[in-house]
């Protein structure tokens, strides 16, 4: 048995119960969540959303811009309290920033005054863990993110990459079976995004947790995604869900297979309804970043790895027995 | 070793000798006025003559009792004032209600001179060192008031929605997050505060007192004028403040230093 899971005082005995159990992914539903946001600037911003989330599944929620697809991942988050409907993680109502969730913002949000491992250690402070078992934890959680040499290291001096796996590594401290990624890396140039991506999948592989995922990109959320959800503009509605038949695990090089073309054609084929910029414009930055005319896919190549990152996380790794 | 130390000696010798520098010049030209203009000691006395009763006040035992009643003055008032000014600013900057109610009264405490409350204050709590306690808070309490309000209300509104997401309390957003993100702010405050705390304590002890820095330089000029030890006093005072500051600004570079 994992020590780390171990209660280390009398808990109560639906929490012991729940310590000794490995993280499982969660079950979500949100059931005819409504919300408007009152004040200055009125405006009516999810309008009866229904969703399902099985325990492990990837879901990335796609939209335009200002659809209200951040927001409806704050409620699903018990961030923001929804005005009517309710959501339910396995069966429980969320009612306000629940332990069950752990969330990556579209910026990392480290405290600049703390090294990266007391920045991952912030959550298990805040929880009053034990010393111990924070020092464990912490030195688990960077050697998962492949950061263990970077642990005393301050936020100013990391790369907005490196970065942000300090923020996942913080958003899984406390085990959490749902994790919400808010444009995780829309911060990070095209070639190490996908980087990004395949990490995130390993990531995923590795901890079992479900993933809810707001993004911009379309080749992103099929790459990463059990399913993708179409929202509609403003007041947000589910307009499609569109699963992705990907077998698993995927590598970079399966974003040029021809089902993740078409894939990707049909998420298309919703949002052009909603004539959304942002979805192009974004398309069209990453092949400019790439160094290619508008609607020429990048060629994928084999790039260095970062040094210190762990095999099975290296999504560079050459194809093969090892 | 020394090679470890050279930079550091370096580096403290070319900040030191503009000082030193400014110093000289500032004591040749005191001498000089002195000179040119050939005032009695009683109404100018010259750099030396300063030094000289300076060193005696110190040696004969006179300054220690009335430095220390200053120091203690000083000390105890700018803790209070400051601990006082920073629940109240944390309190100004999360409630909007608390900084509409209070606000006025604020800048009018700070708008009144110290100077014509003083004796207001003896006259109520006497000319013992709690008066003195209560002027110095008074005038240490807006400058770090104001500081640790503007820097809890100019902390990252993202940090905060992260620690929400891990269910940090209020106590802990506090303690966690605002505070440590606002203290270069507080920080910038306290030091304001601590030279502050220097006035409102010689304004305390000259409304009322019978000890203290402050009542020497009252002693010695109005019954045993003798300008020198006034003088003398006032370094003293001087040498005070700035070692204070110091202190302060060290304690500042411990903490936010590396930021």
């Amino acid at each position: 048995m994992d020590p780390l899971r171990q209660p280390e005082t009398a808990m109560s005995s639906d929490a012991a119960l729940r310590a000794y159990v490995p993280v499982q992914g969660a079950d979500v539903r949100a059931e005819g969540v409504s919300l408007s946001f009152r004040g200055a600037r009125p405006a009516h911003v999810l309008d009866a959303v229904n969703l399902s989330i099985r325990p492990r599944e990837v879901v990335a929620l796609i939209g335009p811009n200002g659809c209200g697809k951040s927001t409806l991942l704050r409620v699903l988050g018990g961030l923001i309290p929804a005005d009517t409907g309710r959501v339910l993680i396995d069966g429980e109502p969320v009612t306000g920033p629940d332990p069950r969730v752990g969330v990556v913002f579209q910026e990392p949000r480290l405290l600049p005054w703390q090294t990266a491992e007391d920045n991952v250690r912030f959550p298990m402070q805040l929880a009053g863990w034990s010393k111990a078992r924070q020092a464990a934890r912490s030195e688990d959680l960077l050697g998962l993110v492949g950061l263990r040499e970077h642990a005393g290291a301050r936020p100013g001096t990391l790369s907005g990459g490196t970065r942000q796996r300090v923020a996942i590594a913080r958003a899984l401290a406390l085990e959490p079976s749902l994790l919400l990624l808010d444009e995780p890396f829309s911060a990070l140039d095209a070639l190490t995004r996908e980087r990004f991506n395949a990490e995130l999948l390993r990531l995923w592989e590795r901890t079992g947790t479900s993933i809810v995922l707001v993004t911009h990109s379309i080749p992103e959320a099929v790459f990463l995604a059990d399913r993708v959800v179409v929202l509609s503009p403003r007041p947000a509605r589910v307009l499609a869900e569109i699963a992705v038949d990907l077998p698993r695990p995927r590598r970079l090089a399966d974003m040029d297979s021809a089902l993740v073309s078409s894939l990707a054609a049909d998420v298309r084929a919703h949002l052009v309804d909603t004539t959304d910029d942002s979805i192009a414009m974004e398309e069209a930055r990453l092949a400019a970043a790439a160094g290619l005319p508008p609607g020429v896919v990048p060629a994928r190549r084999h790039a260095e790895t970062e040094p210190g990152t762990p095999a099975w996380f290296d999504p560079f790794r050459p194809e093969g027995p090892e | 070793m020394s090679a470890a130390r050279r930079p550091g000696t370096r580096r403290l010798a070319a900040s030191v000798w503009p000082i030193a520098l400014s110093l000289a010049v500032f004591l040749i030209v005191w001498q000089l006025i002195v000179f040119v203009s050939g005032f009695q000691s009683f109404v100018l006395p010259g750099p030396l003559t300063v030094a000289e009763r300076f060193v005696r006040a110190w040696a004969d035992g006179m300054m220690w009792p009335h430095f220390s009643t200053t120091l203690l003055e000083v000390l105890l008032g700018f803790a209070l004032g400051s601990v006082v000014a920073l629940v109240a600013g944390i309190g100004l900057a999360r409630s909007r209600l608390a900084e509409r109610l209070l606000s006025p009264y604020l800048v009018a405490a700070q708008a009144t001179p110290v100077l014509a409350l003083a004796p207001l204050i003896a006259l109520w709590f006497g000319t013992g060192l709690f008066s003195k306690l209560i002027i110095c808070t008074l005038i240490v309490f807006f400058p770090v008031a104001i500081a640790t309000m503007v820097g809890i209300r100019s902390v990252d509104k993202r940090l905060l929605e992260m620690a929400r997401s891990f269910r940090a309390s209020s106590w802990q957003i506090i303690t966690r997050i605002e505070v440590p993100a606002a203290l270069p702010a507080i920080l910038g405050g306290l030091r304001v505060g601590i030279t502050l705390a220097v006035i409102g304590a010689i304004v305390g002890e000259w409304a009322g007192g019978d000890s203290g820095l402050g009542v020497l330089i009252n002693i010695a000029r109005g019954s045993l004028f003798d300008t020198p030890l006034m003088f003398a006093a006032l370094m003293t005072l001087a040498l005070m403040g700035i070692s204070l500051y110091l202190v302060m600004l060290a304690i500042e570079r411990r903490l936010v230093g590396e930021r």
